[in-house]
């Protein structure tokens, strides 16, 4: 009775969609791969291949050089605050569960996650701020002298892994509460009658079922930590005479190479760099994912 | 006890329960006073910010720090881009998203597995990565600060589409099809009338999503976007703060006014943001 073919429909309707996926997606990821193998002002008409020459560079260039040691400090500093934080933070309010208050906490937590970069960076400039900020008052109070904490090159990465997590940790505590409530009653019940405390509870029975949405957690804060910029724009650049010092990250250092110095190939290798660090990462947690269930 | 006890906790005595209201208040107190001290400054007068301790509640509350910012940037129409901006990204994506992940869940087609493939694979790649080849692009079709050149890079969301698909797998039965099929129903129908309205809650979830994920995009639309006009709220603000170096009043009136509607209401849908991750799996 129906007249049209049965593949038409799934055809028309995807149509589109991988036409739009083709050029916003596909075709500019290749190009990112292809660019990096040559050498190119945007300008010049001259586009001379350079195979491996743009890598070469970045690996003696002490700019790049300092933005991947940055960036992978902030990473690797946000998730061990995150993860320990918010794993802490998801047991207490867990076990509060039921009681209202406990959706009050959650949305406190949560808050900080869901405040644009901007404002929430700009709220902790302030409070870093070396002349009128709280932070410096505060601990001079207990007898620390105050700190240029935007305008050290220490300080100001450890400013900036404050400001990430403190984001980072109400998405984290959201997803460990989705595993802690997938945790099935029965078996608090047994260990309860086995005589085992809330805390051991949670240490023997809930931790190890955890494990694989905090390596989840991990992996996600990682590969966002390795990306960030307008946390480092606001809080840590040098534009236009706004005070502090530059904490060069990754992506800035790619804008900068490809906008400011014109360098759209070297800016590319960069690009693939920042690929070959997130498709690493993510290699590794399927990694860890599969050997944990053949186990 | 008339409240309800988690069997986790049940056996654990009321002190322990009220030590750990008091550590879960601190910590939300602490988490809060951030954006409690934002707001409260937009309100301070320039000698009160000066004060310490800092004050939470302005002794003498001003609004001259939102006036002056109101005068000095176009900060409505900055969030009036930002919305635009955010609601034309999500209509896109919830409906590209909606139409893949049907297609690529109940359609049985040779390469529907690859295409699948590829978009999920172009979903590990950041953003950042192809950004610049993308801007390249935007640029020589002339789409510098237009609507669609900043569109572009906020049309799609691989992982919408895999959410959808998901949910379609497993919760909208072949038989419900077939049936319609059977009655003589077209494949535009079955979609619309059919589908749609049982991918409402998933949808749902998405939308919040990608309206956050446009709401607080920073890079692309500040390589894209590049007149005072044309900035979207992230940018106008990131902007706005450079040009000033002290005056901490102005900068946390215009911090405030942006971020207060906003994280309200991504709070209270903070439920759509861990249902994508229940969805993947990671759920058991």
């Amino acid at each position: 009775m129906r007249t049209t073919p049965k593949w038409l429909f799934p055809v028309l309707a995807l149509l589109p969609i991988l036409g739009l996926y083709g050029c916003i997606r596909v075709y500019p990821i290749v190009e990112t791969l292809r660019l990096s193998l040559f050498q190119w002002n945007i300008i010049s008409r001259r586009k001379p291949f350079v195979g491996f020459a743009n890598f070469i560079e970045l690996a003696s260039d002490p700019l790049f050089l300092e933005a991947i040691f940055n960036t992978t400090i902030i990473a690797f500093g946000v998730v061990a605050i995150t993860i320990p934080v918010a794993l802490a933070l998801a047991a207490l309010i867990n076990s509060r569960q039921g009681l209202r208050r406990s959706g009050v906490y959650e949305a406190s937590v949560f808050l900080p996650h869901v405040v644009s970069l901007v404002p929430a960076a700009m709220a902790w400039k302030w409070i870093f701020d070396a002349r009128l900020g709280p932070l410096n008052a505060l601990i001079g109070w207990v007898g620390i002298p105050a700190q240029s904490w935007l305008f050290d090159p220490v300080l100001s990465l450890v400013c900036l892994i404050v400001l990430c997590s403190w984001q980072a940790i109400g998405y984290a505590v959201l997803i460990f509460l989705v595993g802690l409530k997938n945790v099935p009653d029965a078996l608090y019940e047994a260990a309860r009658l086995d005589g085992a405390s809330s805390l051991q509870a949670f240490r023997y029975i809930a931790l190890p079922l955890l494990k694989p949405v905090m390596l989840y957690v991990s992996v996600i804060t990682l590969i966002s930590s390795y990306n960030i910029y307008a946390q480092a724009f606001v809080l840590a650049s040098d534009v236009q005479g706004a005070p502090g010092h530059l904490v060069r990250v990754l992506v800035l250092d790619m804008l900068e190479n490809s906008f400011r110095n014109y360098r759209v190939g070297y800016a590319a290798a960069e690009a693939v760099v920042l690929l070959v660090i997130v498709l690493v990462l993510t290699g590794a947690q399927f990694r860890l994912f599969r050997d944990r269930s053949r186990a | 006890m008339s409240e309800h006890e988690h069997p986790s906790v049940v056996g654990q005595s009321r002190v322990v329960g009220l030590v750990i209201d008091a550590v879960l208040c601190a910590v939300s107190l602490m988490m809060l006073l951030p954006l409690v001290f934002l707001i409260s400054n937009a309100f301070k007068t320039p000698p009160e910010l000066l004060a310490w301790p800092p004050t939470v509640i302005p002794h003498q509350p001003t609004l001259d720090n939102i006036v002056s910012v109101l005068r000095e940037t176009p900060l409505f129409r900055w969030i009036g881009n930002s919305l635009i901006f955010a609601t034309l990204s999500t209509a896109s994506i919830v409906s590209t998203s909606a139409i893949a992940g049907y297609v690529l869940g109940k359609f049985d087609l040779p390469g529907i597995p690859v295409i699948f493939g590829i978009i999920i694979a172009t979903a590990v790649v950041p953003f950042e990565v192809y950004m610049i080849p993308l801007y390249l692009n935007v640029q020589s079709a002339g789409l510098l600060n237009t609507w669609p050149g900043l569109l572009v890079g906020y049309l799609v969301m691989s992982f919408g589409i895999f959410l959808i698909r998901q949910y379609v797998m497993t919760s909208i039965p072949d038989e419900l099809l077939e049936a319609a099929r059977v009655d003589g129903a077209g494949e535009g129908w079955i979609f619309l009338r059919i589908v749609l309205p049982l991918m409402r809650g998933p949808l749902g979830a998405l939308a919040v999503l990608a309206f956050f994920q446009a709401w607080t995009a920073f890079a692309w639309p500040l390589v894209v976007m590049t007149n005072k006009d044309t900035y979207t709220l992230e940018v106008g603000l990131a902007l706005f703060q450079t040009g000033f170096t002290v005056d901490t009043g102005r900068l946390s009136a215009a911090a405030a006014l942006a971020l207060v509607p906003s994280a309200l209401f991504f709070s209270l849908m903070r439920r759509n943001f861990v249902r994508g991750v229940a969805a993947s799996g990671l759920k058991e």
